[in-house]
């Protein structure tokens, strides 16, 4: 089991590395990172703020645009190309399938959040001639980013499973950019009376709160992310992106294909 | 035993903007392909060959009846361990290598790591695909070479039945008369291949049976050497000289002349009155061959007569 769910998880990962997308998009950001570095040095007082927000958010976007633009793929064009004919036939089970494509895609982001990363640290060193103590928080950020990847990724992967690429990738960007204000929903729900604000708390909890997971502008200002908050946001994405990759598994299940 | 067996197997798609409309894509079907045989199974486009494979190797839900695959369910993983599925117009991951891709499948197949290598190359050469093409990614083959690449991997896991959907699409003639070939010799190793096909003269060189189906309807099944070569009872006469051809029509046969060379079909009782009428106006015999019926004439008058329950 863990065998074929590694085959699939390294396929699908040399698949994605092989695709001019990806580089497009890194090459996308280190041009932001690039530029967060001019921008720093022509702003007096903040410039390590500016390129920590700048250099973080440009890690978190371009990796979300790959995970939402590989991962409305994964499973969608293996059913259109009919690949997944001649790998379902084998002894593969249809949720071996998911997870391992979960865990390839899930790889492909992690080597690039990690190369971005590289980057950022080195514009960071040369912009502030060192580095300092309160720069290991940023690391508890760029973990906190993949954690986005991670649930970002099962949502593809989930609508990816029953509906058509531009769908998925539509309503994929969607769920993100609702889930990053998550949190001023909830408080327009509490704000809220009758109906409106049911519906509106049901959705902040039902859509993965992406607000908790962003710590770029906390980190930015140099605060520190406490242990609790890395265990407590790690326990929520787990738990998150688990449940959704479970319903892809049982909507692929039965999915008949074409 | 039964490698593939299916009762009442059936299909149907619900259409139509409300879904309320239903169309039936395979109606029931019950068909048995023995073991060690080479099974054929024709049908023009659309006629649900697709669908019945598709049903069969478990990658779509019935909407009725049952089936078995090398006596077992096709959802059980030892199951699909034996058998090779090469799919209508195979499509492959663009970015691999025939060798990537093969030693993908040999992980999925649980081929065992040091055997890999030597089994993928042999697989490789077996279908034709040679060192030079090893390391080109798949985005650069023609239909043909992909054609061969499904067909390796298909075989690669040496499987006990496999199963091929249009295996000779996209081939040159050349191609095609090594996938025969290489479907004769894995029928004499003994593995079962179903495969469907619209080619006639391909099914009546490898089958031992076909089945005909039409529009989602099982229409024949039969032993290809009993279908082909039974004596209509009419004889092909060929002869050269347009001397005759006044005579003969006088008599009665429909002649057809291309330059001086004549053609007659007559009735087998006839033959002896026909021969002496040529001879008597000194034409040049050449040949006098007994009409058999082929798998095209069997295939034609299956296709439009009434559905058929199959032993």
């Amino acid at each position: 089991m863990t065998n074929r769910i590694g085959t699939i998880a390294f396929n699908t990962f040399r698949e994605a590395v092989r695709d001019r997308v990806l580089y497009n998009l890194i090459v996308f950001a280190f041009l932001m990172i690039g530029a967060s570095l001019l921008l720093g040095q022509i702003t007096i007082g903040v410039q390590r703020q500016l390129l920590i927000n700048l250099g973080l958010t440009a890690i978190s976007i371009f990796g979300v645009l790959i995970a939402i633009f590989i991962g409305i793929g994964l499973v969608s064009k293996e059913i259109d190309k009919r690949t997944l004919y001649t790998v379902l036939t084998r002894p593969v089970q249809r949720w071996e399938f998911i997870v391992g494509k979960f865990f390839g895609l899930m790889g492909t982001l992690a080597v690039n959040a990690g190369l971005m990363t590289v980057g950022f640290f080195i514009a960071l060193i040369y912009l502030m001639r060192g580095l300092q103590a309160s720069d290991a928080s940023i690391l508890a950020a760029v973990y906190f980013i993949l954690l986005q990847f991670m649930i970002v990724t099962a949502v593809a992967l989930l609508l990816s499973s029953f509906s058509t690429p531009i769908e998925s990738a539509v309503l994929t960007f969607a769920i993100f950019v609702v889930g990053s204000f998550s949190e001023d929903l909830r408080g327009f729900a509490e704000g809220a009376k009758g109906a409106t604000h049911y519906v509106a708390m049901t959705i902040s909890y039902l859509i993965p709160n992406f607000s908790a997971l962003n710590y770029i502008a906390s980190v930015a200002h140099g605060n520190a992310v406490p242990a609790s908050m890395i265990a407590w946001n790690t326990a929520y994405a787990l738990l998150y992106a688990g449940a959704v990759v479970c319903a892809a598994a049982i909507i692929f299940q039965n999915r008949n294909m074409k | 035993m039964a490698s593939i067996e299916t009762v009442a197997l059936e299909k149907t798609y619900q259409v139509g903007f409300w879904r309320k409309k239903t169309k039936a894509a395979l109606r029931p079907l019950t068909l048995s392909v023995p073991d060690g045989e080479v099974f054929g199974y024709l049908g023009p486009n659309g006629a649900g060959k697709t669908t019945t494979l598709r049903l069969v190797m478990g990658l779509a839900a019935p909407t009725g009846g049952s089936f078995k695959v090398l006596g077992g369910d096709i959802g059980d993983p030892s199951i699909r361990a034996q058998i090779g599925f090469l799919p209508e117009q195979p499509y492959f991951y663009d970015y691999l290598t025939p060798r990537e891709l093969l030693s993908y499948f040999a992980g999925l197949s649980a081929i065992p790591a040091k055997e890999r290598t030597r089994r993928i190359e042999a697989t490789l050469k077996r279908v034709g695909l040679y060192e030079d093409a090893w390391s080109t990614q798949l985005r650069k083959f023609s239909k043909g070479m992909l054609q061969r690449v499904g067909l390796a991997q298909a075989i690669l896991h040496e499987p006990k039945l496999i199963v091929l959907d249009e295996p000779m699409s996209g081939l040159d003639p050349m191609g095609r008369r090594e996938v025969r070939d290489l479907i004769e010799e894995l029928n004499h190793e003994g593995k079962t291949i179903f495969f469907s096909t619209h080619i006639l003269s391909d099914a009546e060189a490898l089958c031992d049976r076909v089945a005909v189906l039409n529009r989602g309807e099982l229409r024949g099944v039969g032993v290809v050497a009993d279908l082909v070569g039974s004596v209509k009872g009419k004889v092909e006469i060929m002869w050269h000289g347009t001397a005759a051809v006044a005579a003969m029509q006088a008599q009665g046969f429909d002649c057809h002349a291309v330059g001086e060379t004549v053609r007659a079909v007559v009735p087998e009782s006839d033959v002896d009155r026909a021969i002496d009428t040529l001879r008597g106006h000194r034409a040049k015999l050449v040949a006098v061959t007994p009409m058999r019926t082929t798998l095209e004439d069997y295939f034609l008058a299956k296709l439009n007569s009434p559905a058929e329950v199959a032993r």
